[in-house]
């Protein structure tokens, strides 16, 4: 039974470490332009895609597409930003989310004219596959990587926005844009690249993705709800709220399903409900 | 604000004006009987039109009109759904009776669902009606001894309307009962929205600060409109039991929630019209482009969605109006 609740919370850990990838760029946009980009699930499923066309067609190894997910989402987003978004930062907020909603509509029906409606799946190197013992506990492989990934995504990113000027200049964008602007900073510079670094990193946690929920064209809705809760719950703009609602996040849904598989969403929607009715602002919203 | 009016009197003549009949509403709703002659084959069609439209109406009224953004709202509509199919498998299928006990359940649920609702704003007021409806989709999912689960209610048939009216399988009674009580509901919304009570929603729409500043209880206002908005809502979700004598989760998911709110968007919000006019392109592209190729429906739907919100801010029928307001000037 103990080693059962530690499986439960290590499985749980690593798909919250995903959610967090998937979400933390939608995160800090939301936090600095206040853009609702609904269509943030959808750059994880072109990460998806690169990844599986990469495999399959040119025989890429694994570890080499996730850079090239990561590009790709990085691309696109700061291509529609340039052009689509940034049109909409002063619109108000049902505007931003039914054009979003919009695209995802299109990205699906775009991902299901060139892949079909199929489930995607790909074959991981050796090393990824099955799993080992680990303090007398059997862990999967390729979860023990996803872990090991998200943290060092999350240590480069805290030290970035913590240590590095690029990160001041974010944070100060974020606590308060005009006076940034005010100082001389190129806010809309700040807010290309950071929307390129989040799509990508959406892209990315698409990838990763494909081997623990599997990929089709609905990822971009499906993975909307999740995101949209990771971000609400762990508050708007904040890198370590995003992370304790992922993980949060991850470990009820995982031990949801798993200890009482027939309440195990609607406990998740109860919580998100209650967190958000008490605290507005999510666990770690400052404004 | 330089023509806002000023004094007492100014503003009463002023809801007398918009609420006095153009020749615009009279044709429209005079030609909502032309299925009946001209379009026999597609009278089932009209009605599922009818009750999207009823829907979008109720919509209208808490985002176009109050400003509240809901993503949950099919959250009513499928209560109000599973209510009618509930009383119908009871053993009382009498419609007008059905519909009127739905609404005042749904209502119910609305009003107390209200005061969470005007806690929030903003991400988090999107996050919790969308939660709601998925919850309410979840539980009604887990229920399976009271709502069928996936599968789903087969009822008996509802009862003439008026102990009159046959339900017929070509769906003349359906699209009649439909578009009667989608009037109905109309006129009730039209009521609302040209009264003193309207124009306070649409200043806490405006400015949800400056309201209470003056005095008006607009917390109370939101409240109150939600619950309207919710018995609506469930009105035309029991008008889809009643004209299918079948009631699915489907009458619950996010996707009923997104589809309306798509529908109004398309239409233009805070109008009425707008909702009916989006329910019925929405609906009638649908069945026309589902027919050549379903899969990419969605395409199209995402597309002219992007293309409403960039160029026409305030819908088709906003359009419209700034063309044919551009020619008069």
């Amino acid at each position: 039974m103990i080693s059962n609740i530690a499986i439960v919370l290590f499985d749980g850990l690593a798909f919250g470490m995903l959610l967090f990838v998937l979400s933390v760029g939608l995160s800090v946009t939301l936090g600095l332009m206040n853009f609702i980009n609904l269509a943030h699930g959808a750059f994880g499923m072109l990460g998806g895609y690169v990844t599986v066309w990469l495999m399959r067609q040119l025989g890429f190894p694994f570890l080499l597409t996730l850079p090239a997910a990561f590009l790709a989402a990085a691309l696109l987003g700061v291509l529609l930003e340039r052009t689509l978004f940034r049109r909409l930062y002063g619109a108000g907020e049902l505007n931003q989310v039914l054009f979003t909603i919009g695209l995802v509509f299109v990205a699906a029906a775009v991902a299901t004219y060139f892949f079909g409606t199929a489930q995607q799946p790909i074959v991981l190197p050796r090393w990824l596959r099955g799993s080992t013992e680990v303090f007398g506990l059997l862990l999967g492989n390729y979860r023990m990587f996803l872990v090991a990934i998200s943290l060092a995504i999350t240590g480069l990113l805290f030290f970035t926005l913590e240590r590095t000027r690029f990160g001041a200049r974010i944070r100060a964008a974020v606590d308060n844009q005009r006076v940034a602007q005010g100082l001389g900073m190129d806010v809309e510079r700040i807010f290309a690249i950071t929307f390129a670094i989040g799509s990508g990193l959406a892209g990315l946690g698409g990838a990763l993705a494909i081997e623990i929920v599997g990929l089709d064209p609905s990822f971009g809705f499906h993975f909307l709800v999740y995101v949209l809760i990771v971000v609400s719950v762990g508050g708007l703009g904040s890198i370590a709220g995003s992370f304790a609602g992922a993980a949060l996040l991850g470990i009820g849904d995982v031990a949801g399903k798993y200890f009482m598989p027939e309440a195990g969403s609607f406990l998740i929607y109860l919580l998100l409900v209650a967190i958000l009715l008490v605290r507005p602002l999510g666990l770690f919203g400052k404004r | 604000m330089s023509n806002a009016p000023s004094t007492a009197a100014e503003p009463l003549a002023w809801l007398r004006q918009r609420s006095r009949w153009s020749v615009f509403e009279i044709v429209f709703w005079l030609a909502t009987l032309l299925p009946f002659y001209f379009f026999p084959t597609y009278l089932n069609l009209a009605s599922q039109v009818a009750i999207a439209a009823l829907f979008a109406v109720s919509v209208d009224l808490v985002l176009g009109y109050a400003g509240i953004v809901t993503l949950g709202h099919a959250m009513f509509f499928g209560l109000g759904a599973y209510t009618a199919a509930l009383i119908s498998q009871a053993g009382w299928s009498e419609p007008l009776t059905g519909l009127v006990l739905s609404a005042a359940f749904v209502g119910l649920v609305g009003y107390v669902v209200s005061f969470l609702i005007v806690r929030v704003q903003h991400l988090a007021l999107i996050m919790v009606t969308l939660g709601l409806g998925l919850l309410t989709y979840e539980l009604a999912n887990a229920m399976t001894w009271l709502t069928g689960g996936t599968d789903g209610l087969r009822l008996p048939r509802t009862w003439p309307v008026l102990g009159y009216f046959k339900f017929d399988l070509w769906g003349f009674t359906s699209y009649g009962y439909a578009l009667a009580i989608l009037l109905a509901g109309f006129l009730i919304s039209r009521r609302i929205v040209n009264s003193a009570f309207g124009l306070a929603l649409r200043g806490v729409r405006e400015n949800v600060r400056r309201m209470p500043a003056i005095g008006s209880e607009h917390r109370a206002h939101l409240r109150k409109i939600y619950a309207i908005s919710a018995a609506l809502a469930g009105v035309a979700g029991a008008i889809l039991t009643h004209t299918t004598s079948t009631v699915a989760l489907d009458v619950l998911s996010f996707e009923r929630s997104a589809d309306v709110v798509v529908m109004l968007i398309l239409g233009g919000t805070g109008r009425l019209y707008g909702a009916i006019l989006g329910a019925i392109i929405f609906l009638v592209a649908q069945d026309q482009l589902a027919g050549i190729n379903p899969q990419y429906w969605y395409f199209w739907i995402g597309l002219l969605l992007m293309v409403v919100v960039l160029f026409l801010p305030n819908g088709i029928l906003g359009g419209l109006e700034r063309l044919v307001r551009g020619r008069h000037d």
